[in-house]
């Protein structure tokens, strides 16, 4: 039977029905029913954010964190304008999340209202889809289908804009089972001759490698599983974009680390040298490739990928396998063990003395100091104290999110949330409070750089508000880092605009949000301090004043292929040439 | 009708196009997009291709199939290979989209398109756009003493063909409908 209901109840009912636990939002006079419904019960709890940057943000953390879909509501005009970059975010990072969105009365639609905005107009690039709904019977089946694209194929966000005559309008309302759905279903199992294609050059290959991304994080628990047990079986070493570390345990024995610009050494030698690649989850990004022509010359490419668009966008692949990763990495561990589980023992052999002597090079070293506290320091620091912790990486973008990656550990998946594609300054806060308020026992930690943090540092309201612990870890050079760097390297050391001045002091800023402040520039005092930050039960803010020119290597330049990798500052001089500078 | 090979350093690229014209092969498709005939799905697809800097060269779209509420969006495309297999996958990923044929590839295919030319003119050069017009079976819509709107459906070069020669006729206007394409055959 259906029940008649009014809009603004159907969308609490719909989130319900969907399991919501919780939604980030912020209220205004589009969404007004909407709050009324919120406001009469206590199934889904709604976090107060900010700014609707935030809410969007948060709900990406907690669906990363989660492999659930997060939800925020925003209300007309400026709340949903708002919630463009982090719908832009959660798009090229491929996050389910569903987010809501008043709007002025159908009858008032294009007469330039008050807080109107063509809200689908601007979010149809940056959603995987979005709808205006006109009509309350249309409503509770539309919110079931956003629910379902989200989370279906690759993964993204959806936009639902409701006007406000809509929410108050009464209908009957679609449960989940009746809503439309057959006319979006992706394959997920992948062509079973593709798959034993792959097979079959994986038992020959003399330097193979397993090059994987986000796409293993989004299948889910299984195919990390899945990755595991095929990388440990074959004994192939294995290399992870930024958004797919934790897919395979970073202490694992076939561990290279992350490749790409800011990669090891060792990871984008591998990829060059390589004769087979296997990229599983992954999409070729520009931080990964370098320059095309030169990309890994000599190797047969196999692309497991859930979005066919993905392939041969950008590289030309030999074995094209479109399907869920998890559901094509079973089949193919089941092919390979029929098979006779056979692999080139005598290549794999020398394959892994050649990465041995990359490893030697121990790209990750840096000069150290006693006097002035190095970012990459505080980073061994913070992972050998939160070790073996239930510990959750949020970062915002730049040189610290870059040396997290590098000398941060991740044993599992979903406990690294950054915001790669887009490179979003101002995503770690609000993530960090998304996936504290999914795991409110868990120590979540946000990687900032000063300069990222302020973006949407009113946050920690937010954070005060709904008592969310998050640490706020800041390494601060005074400087928009890696601005700095790419002007020392490419624009003759002119550094327009890239210091930070007028910092506020960032112990004073948590007293007057009522949370703790720390302090620390000396190197000795680093480890109590950061035993103190996690010790306190409240959110700190961790102002860490770190060397102010520290460069991020090993650095790939732009327009540069992998084995021109620089790993120092003795090997920057005019490396990079007028073509190389037109690139980002 | 088979691959067509635009002559290099052609100049019909969209504003967006950041590609050399000259580096590679530039081939024109003609693609048949089945959709949901919802709002805003034109926006959709025309979106994709400013977005991603691919071509339009014709766009014609209405509603097939009233029942399903489908409609049929026929593009005509250009664009290297590689990046016509691009646009193919993404607009099959739009979740609004149910089916993307490429007529260029997947064997004959008949395209057509309607356009109203307007000549003006009176003497010779009405009697010789008259007699033009009926050697390509172009209909008379209306008329005047002094002017004449013909109407012809053909293939884009048939029409292109005709404009020409209307030109020094006294052509006044041209309203073309885009190309209607399917694939011959059952």
């Amino acid at each position: 039977m259906t029940k008649a209901m009014t809009g603004a109840r159907m969308v609490v009912q719909a989130l319900k029905d969907q399991g919501v636990d919780v939604v980030f939002g912020y209220p205004g006079g589009a969404v007004l029913p909407i709050y009324d419904e919120i406001f009469q019960q206590n199934d889904i709890r709604h976090i107060l954010v900010r700014h609707e940057q935030g809410a969007v943000h948060m709900a990406e953390g907690y669906a990363r964190s989660t492999g659930k879909v997060g939800v925020a509501l925003v209300t007309s005009g400026p709340g949903a304008t708002n919630a463009v970059t982090g719908l832009t975010d959660a798009l090229m990072d491929s996050i389910p999340i569903v987010v809501l969105s008043g709007q002025v009365p159908t009858f008032m639609i294009g007469t330039d209202g008050f807080q109107e905005a063509d809200t689908v107009g601007i979010t149809r690039p940056c959603t995987k889809m979005n709808w205006l709904v006109k009509d309350t019977a249309k409503l509770s089946g539309t919110i079931h289908e956003a629910f379902h694209v989200a989370r279906s194929g690759r993964h993204g966000p959806v936009l639902i804009d409701i006007p406000k005559d809509v929410q108050f309008a009464t209908a009957d309302y679609t449960p989940m089972q009746r809503a439309r759905t057959e006319h979006y279903q992706p394959r997920v199992k992948g062509d079973i001759e593709a798959i034993t294609a792959m097979v079959e050059m994986l038992e020959t290959a003399e330097r193979p490698i397993f090059y994987t991304g986000g796409g293993v994080i989004n299948s889910g628990v299984a195919a990390s599983q899945l990755l595991r047990e095929f990388v440990d079986a074959t004994g192939f070493p294995i290399t992870s974009t930024l958004m797919g570390l934790g897919a395979y345990p970073a202490s694992g024995k076939s561990w290279l680390g992350m490749l790409g610009m800011h990669g090891l050494y060792e990871a984008n030698l591998a990829m060059h040298g390589c004769d087979l690649m296997i990229n599983v989850g992954a999409r070729f990004d520009d931080r990964i490739t370098g320059r095309i022509k030169d990309f890994s010359p000599h190797s047969r490419k196999v692309h497991i990928d859930i979005d066919p668009s993905s392939i041969n966008k950008v590289i030309r692949v030999d074995v094209p396998i479109i399907g869920d990763v998890g559901h094509v990495l079973e089949d193919a561990l089941r092919i390979w063990k029929a098979r006779g589980r056979k692999v080139n023992k005598e290549g794999l052999a020398k394959w892994w003395k050649q990465i041995a002597e990359w490893k030697a090079v121990n790209c990750l070293d840096y000069k150290p100091s006693t006097k002035t506290i190095k970012p990459q320091y505080a980073l061994q620091r913070l992972e050998a104290l939160t070790k073996g912790m239930d510990r959750y990486i949020t970062t915002e973008v730049g040189q610290h999110q870059m040396w997290a990656a590098q000398f941060l550990g991740f044993e599992g998946p979903n406990r690294w949330m950054t915001s790669g594609g887009l490179g979003t300054m101002g995503y770690g806060l609000p993530a960090s409070i998304g996936v504290q308020v999914a795991h409110p026992e868990a120590l979540v930690i946000n990687v900032a750089g000063e300069a990222s943090w302020l973006m949407n540092m009113q946050e920690m309201g937010t954070a005060m508000q709904f008592r969310a612990p998050v640490k706020q870890f800041i390494l601060n050079n005074e400087r928009l880092g890696m601005v700095r760097q790419w002007q020392e390297l490419l624009h003759g050391e002119r550094y327009s605009h890239s210091w930070s001045e007028s910092l506020p002091d960032f112990v004073k800023l948590a007293e007057a949000f009522g949370c703790k402040g720390l302090k620390v520039s000396d190197p000795k005092d680093l480890d109590d301090a950061i035993m103190e930050m996690i010790r306190y039960d409240g959110p700190v803010i961790f102002d860490c004043l770190v060397e102010k020119h520290e460069n991020c290597f090993p650095m790939i330049p732009s327009g540069k292929p992998h084995n021109e990798m620089l790993l120092g500052e003795a090997d920057t001089q005019g490396v990079i040439g007028a073509k190389g500078a037109v690139l980002v | 009708m088979s691959a067509l090979n635009i002559k290099r350093g052609s100049t019909s690229h969209s504003a967006y196009d950041l590609r050399d014209p000259n580096a590679e092969i530039i081939e024109s498709h003609t693609l048949a997009v089945v959709v949901d005939n919802e709002s805003g799905v034109l926006a959709r697809v025309i979106g994709l291709f400013s977005g991603r800097g691919y071509n339009i060269e014709s766009l014609t779209v209405a509603e097939t199939d009233h029942a399903r509420h489908l409609s049929r969006i026929t593009i005509v495309t250009t664009g290297t290979p590689e990046v016509i297999e691009q646009i193919k996958a993404q607009l099959g990923r739009m979740v609004p989209v149910h089916e993307v044929h490429d007529l260029t590839v997947e064997g004959p295919s008949v395209q057509r398109e309607l356009a109203l030319f307007k000549v003006a003119g009176k003497g010779e050069a009405r009697i010789e756009a008259l007699r033009l017009a009926e050697i390509f079976r172009a209909h008379v819509v209306d008329s005047t003493l002094e002017s004449f709107v013909f109407e012809m459906t053909g293939t884009p070069e048939k029409i292109d063909s005709f404009a020409e020669l209307m030109r020094p006729l006294g052509l006044k206007e041209i309203a073309r409908t885009g190309v209607a394409a399917l694939a011959r055959g059952v």
